[in-house]
């Protein structure tokens, strides 16, 4: 039987595009406030650590950042080929490494909190 | 008699400025690159948060710099074009038979749109945005 890992690859993908799909508008548009000088009450220091510091929150935090740069990773993946990038091995290896560093980077910064 | 060999000349990087739906489909592609610069800036936030008051108070500072402006913009823009493209594509990815028929491509993809609605403004409301 041939042995596939197209699905564990895919399977956060679709869940991640589907995760920014719902929320990536929005949290760019609380940040953008921020930018502009109306940062919402939410992220004002106290607020946001008290959130930030329920262990659902975390884990809900963290499960958005690792869908989030796994599908990023994995469209980048896929454009490097449609421009012409041949080395998928390669490419694959650097970008999905990259979302599992970033994913541990969040994880540290979280238990800090 | 030697045969000359065929060499395809496509233009490796720039194809997709031949056709307007090529350059859709690149732009779609192209929305990975600021949600995914979008989710390393809250990493770097939450960096800051853990280090503290002071630390989080000078990343909103940063935040108020024309350039942090200006990416805001462009990912907000870009975000909401992969939502769109993704909203778009769920009568495909979730075809819902009814009966003997299916559910129309618009009740599907416009129930993700009303969800999408709803759960901005809910949490923009919670954030205490307004």
């Amino acid at each position: 039987m041939a042995i596939s890992n197209k699905p564990i690859v895919w399977g956060p993908f679709a869940a991640g595009g589907t995760v920014t799909a719902f929320l990536t508008p929005v949290l760019i548009l609380l940040t953008l406030l921020a930018a502009l000088g109306h940062a919402p009450d939410l992220l004002a220091y106290d607020r946001l650590l008290a959130l930030a510091s329920h262990w659902l929150a975390k884990i809900a935090i963290a499960g958005i950042v690792f869908l989030s740069l796994w599908s990023t990773a994995h469209r980048l993946r896929i454009t490097c080929y449609d421009l012409g990038v041949r080395a998928d091995a390669l490419v694959a290896t650097i970008v999905y490494a990259g979302a599992l560093a970033g994913t541990a980077a969040s994880v540290v910064y979280l238990s800090r909190i | 008699m030697s045969r000359v060999p065929y060499v395809r000349t496509i233009p490796k990087v720039r194809w997709f400025l031949r056709h307007p739906r090529y350059i859709r489909y690149m732009t779609r592609e192209a929305t990975c690159l600021f949600i995914g610069a979008y989710t390393l800036l809250m990493v770097w936030g939450l960096r800051e948060l853990a280090n503290g008051p002071a630390a989080w108070q000078a990343f909103l500072e940063c935040l108020r710099s024309p350039a942090s402006i200006v990416f805001h913009v462009l990912a907000l823009a870009f975000a909401s074009y992969h939502s769109i493209t993704w909203f778009n594509l769920t009568p495909k990815a979730l075809p819902l038979q009814a009966g003997e028929s299916f559910v129309p491509d618009g009740v599907i993809s416009g129930a993700h749109y009303a969800g999408w609605a709803l759960l901005s403004l809910a949490i923009l409301f919670l954030a205490g945005a307004f």
